[in-house]
Formats: structure tokens, sequence, C-alpha cells
């Protein structure tokens, strides 16, 4: 079996284990979309300043659900042991690592994309904004998950990790909530957002090399 | 390794291990207050009293004395612990570990400090307690990161494993801060007016420049000595069914 | 220079003696706390090593 087979083998399986248990792809998705209409309600219903934060808004909801559904990636896992078997598979733990981070942003990450559009219309944002949007949450949301993934390897062990889990991870998801939430933005007063978009592809190619290191580290420092 | 002195490897052999360093820091302590009140005593004398007043910010400006070396030694604290973190993950040192996490609450501090004096050098200089401000915000975040360290190594009960958790989450830190610091620069320049740019710095006249170099100086001095206030109560605890320290408990009777 | 001079700061006195202040207070409290986590450390150890003996 080679590694690419065993790295297919994972994702498939945590996508099957996901279409079982829909709620773990519903949930976030409903939160985002819950916050989101907590805004208005909160903070009143005039057009122009919620057209104004709605940049923001959006990113920092997906933001908050990217990481609240952190805690299902390694969980179930490592409550019934396959996580160690993931561990002491001749494989290198860091890409079986990869796989699962993949399948879990295929499963949490990506339906965000899917409602973006809808909650954009929502806050009445500019049209023009809205492929700009989805382009920062196609690469953004994977920096979150793959960020996100050293903070879960480095609590899974913990039984109450959920507050110490937020307070981790937060602060390093800032630089991709200034550049995605200003790239809207920008795009929606029709300015040129190329800067904002490299500088998040190079974020995702960083974080794609570099996160499956410390969160196999992690892992194994939580499971022995 | 043949580059290095033997005496230099044995001295830091020697120091390795918890009893030896224990006797080591009762030794130089008293030097180590020494120095520190030297320093602090000149650089305060030279900043609150020698120093004439700035032409722009009148004597406000003297905050700067503790503001920037704080700022400075969060992330110098900072980087102490990532790199000792990482040296115990390596090498598997006990005290290279216990470094790490005692340096964090000392970091924790210094950039409290930092972020407290700055707010109240801001409200007469730019008219409220805080603004968004590059650096001030990329504090902020830094704060939150030793906060993070903090509250890890307290979750995990296991304390030689809570020591590795900090050390990763630490070295994370560290790739990541300079992406933080740069990214909230860039959002402020884009985001805020001019009203900052008074705080560019101005070439630093002489006497005004000693002072806040001694008091550099002296945190630093600082760090040390609560450093090893903190090692040592990590140390006792930890080894506390050593021989050692059963010696020196008898001792303290 | 008077004291009451030195102590006003040009009128700036309160932003820079509160700044002071609170970092020395910080400062104090992270020498202090670790000093008396090891008093306690040795008067509950020297207890237990008397109950063993």
């Amino acid at each position: 079996m080679s590694l690419f087979y065993a790295f297919l083998a994972i994702i498939k399986r945590d996508l099957l284990l996901a279409v079982r248990r829909r709620t773990e792809i519903a949930n976030p998705l409903l939160f985002f979309i819950l916050v989101i209409t907590l805004f208005p309600l909160g903070i009143g219903a005039q057009p122009h300043l919620l057209q104004a934060i709605a940049p923001g808004i959006i990113w920092v909801s997906a933001l908050l659900a990217a990481m609240l559904s952190l805690d299902s990636l390694f969980r179930s896992d490592f409550d019934d042991g396959s996580l160690e078997q993931i561990l002491l598979s001749p494989y290198p733990t860091s890409i079986l690592v990869l796989a699962k981070i993949i399948a879990h942003w295929l499963v949490t990450g990506l339906p965000l994309l899917i409602v973006a559009p809808l909650l954009a219309v929502f806050l009445g944002m500019p049209t023009q904004s809205l492929g700009v949007l989805l382009l920062t949450l196609l690469l953004g949301t994977p920096v979150l998950s793959l960020i996100g993934a050293i903070g879960v390897a480095l609590t899974v062990g913990l039984r109450r990790g959920g507050m110490i889990l937020s307070l981790l991870v937060l602060p390093l998801y800032v630089p991709v909530l200034i550049f995605a939430g200003n790239a809207v933005e920008m795009a929606g007063s029709g300015l040129p957002v190329d800067a904002q978009i490299n500088i998040l592809i190079s974020m995702l190619c960083l974080s794609l090399v570099l996160a499956p290191w410390p969160t196999a580290a992690a892992l194994k420092m939580s499971v022995n | 390794m043949f580059l290095i002195p033997n005496a230099v490897v044995r001295f830091f052999h020697r120091m390795a291990s918890p009893p030896h360093f224990y006797a080591f820091t009762d030794k130089v302590m008293p030097w180590l207050i020494i120095i520190f009140v030297l320093l602090t005593g000149f650089g305060l004398y030279g900043g609150l009293y020698l120093a004439p007043a700035d032409y722009q910010q009148g004597d406000s400006y003297r905050i700067i004395y503790i503001h920037v070396p704080s700022a400075w030694m969060s992330l110098f604290i900072y980087m102490v612990m990532a790199i000792s973190g990482a040296i115990g993950l390596v090498w598997r040192i006990k005290l290279a570990e216990i470094v790490a996490i005692s340096s964090a609450p000392i970091g924790a501090s210094f950039t409290f400090i930092a972020l407290f004096t700055g707010s109240l050098w801001g409200k007469p200089m730019w008219g409220t307690w805080w603004v968004w401000d590059a650096r001030l915000t990329s504090e902020l975040i830094l704060l939150f990161l030793y906060l993070g360290v903090i509250g890890l190594y307290g979750a995990i009960d296991d304390k030689r494993v809570a020591s590795k958790a900090v050390a990763i989450l630490a070295l994370v830190g560290v790739v990541n801060i300079p992406i933080i610091h740069y990214s909230v620069e860039w959002w402020n320049t884009l985001h805020q007016g001019p009203t900052v740019t008074k705080m560019d710095k101005p070439s630093i006249h002489i006497s005004m420049l000693i002072p806040l170099l001694l008091m550099a100086l002296s945190f630093k001095f600082y760090y040390l000595i609560a450093l090893i206030q903190r090692i040592r109560i990590e140390l006792l605890q930890r080894e506390r069914n050593a021989q050692w320290v059963k010696t020196k408990v008898l001792e303290q009777n | 220079m008077s004291l009451e001079q030195f102590l006003s700061m040009g009128g700036y006195g309160f932003y820079v003696w509160t700044s002071y202040g609170v970092t020395f207070l910080v400062l104090l409290a992270n020498i202090i706390i670790p000093i008396m986590q090891r008093k306690q450390f040795f008067v509950k150890a020297s207890k237990k090593q008397r109950q063993s003996l």
C-alpha cells in the first residue's frame, strides 16, 4: 500500500463518516448563518451600516464557525483509538494528518462557501465583491483548518479543551482575517485586490507545508 | 563541539543538573540584585531627573523609560521561551523546559506593562486611552499568545507533557509573530489617518538615549532575577521526591 | 527644581507616576509570588517529612 493510497483512504474514510453523521456538516453551517443573522438584530437594520461592515461580519463569523468545528477533527478518532493506529502506521504522520485536515475542510469549510453568497445578499453587499468574497473564503478557510489543527492536536487529550483552544488559535487567525476582510472591502469599492489575494495564496502554501509537522508532533504528545 | 573549550562544556553540563543549578543561583543572586539596583538607580535618575523635557511632548515622554524597554522585553522573552522550549524538545533537557515555562508569566507581565504604559502615554498625546495603532495591536496579540501558553501549561496535568506542548506552541508562535506583526502594520496603514505619525521616531538625544539603554539593561537583569525565582520553585516542585530536595527541606528547619 | 515641580511632571504627573507605579507593582509581584510559593513548599514538605519519620 503506497503512501498516496493511504492518503486517499483516510480522506475517503473521513468523508464517509461525515456523510453518516450529517449533523457534523450542518452544525458549523447553521452557526455561521445564525451569527450573521444576529448582527442586524444587534446593531440595527440600517442598510448602509450593514453594507459597510458586511465583509468583516462574514469573515469573523466564518472564523468562529471554523474554530467551533475544529473539535470534531480528531475527537472521535482520539476516543475510539483509531488515532493511535494512524500514529503507529509506517507512513509519515504529518502526511496522514494532512489528509485528515483536507477531509475535515471539505466537510466543514467548503459548505461555508456555498451559503456565503446568500448571506452577502442578506447584508446587502455589492455584487462585484461576491467573487472576491468566495475567492478569499476558498483560500482562507483551509488556512484556518491547517492552523487550527495544531491547536486541536495540542488540546485533544484534555477534557475541557474548548476554551483553551480558542485562546490558542484565534490570535494565529489574525493575519487571515486582516487580508481576507480587507480584500472583500476593497473589492466592494472597485479597487484591485491582487496583493491581498497573493498574500492569502502564500499563506495557504506556507501553512500547507509547515502546519502538518507541529500537528503531528502535538498528536504524538497528546496520545502518549 | 571541539571548538568549545572543555571547561565551558563542563559548566553547561553541570548547570543542566538541578541541584548544581540551585546552588549556583544561590551564589549569583546577590550580584544580580546589586547590578539590577545600580542600573535601575542610574537609569531612573538619568531619565526622570537629568534628561530634559521633550520639546513636543513635555514631561509625558518620560514614560518611554519603562514603556519601550518593556516592549523590547516582551519580544525578547518570547524568543527565549521558544528557543529554550526547542532545546528541551530536542535534547530533553529538563532545565530548558523549565526556563521556557517560567519565562511565560514574566513575558506576559512585560507585555501587559508595555500595553498599560502605552495607553497612559496615549491619553495625553493622542487624546484617547486606546488607538488601534499597529504596534499596540500586535502587542495585544502577543499578550494573547502568552496567555495561551500559560493556559495550556495549566490545563495539562502531567508537567513533562505540558512542557512539550508549550514548546510546540511557542515555536508555532515564533513563526507567526512576524506574519502577525507585518499584517497588522499593513492593516493599520490602510485604515488610519496620520494621528500616529506624531510618534514617528525623531532622532533621540543622547541624554535621553543613555537612560533608555540603562533601563533596557536593567530590565534584562530583572528578568534574570525573576526567572531564577520561578525556576527554583518549579524545580523544587518537580523534583520533590529527589534526595537533594529532601536535604534542602531538612536544612530549612 | 523643587520636589513639587518634579512630582507634577509638567502637568503629566498622573500619567507618568501611574505608569511607573503599576510597573513597579507588577514587577514586584513577579518576584514575591515565587518566593511565597517556595516558602509554602518548604513548610509543606517539612511537615510531610516529619510525618514520615
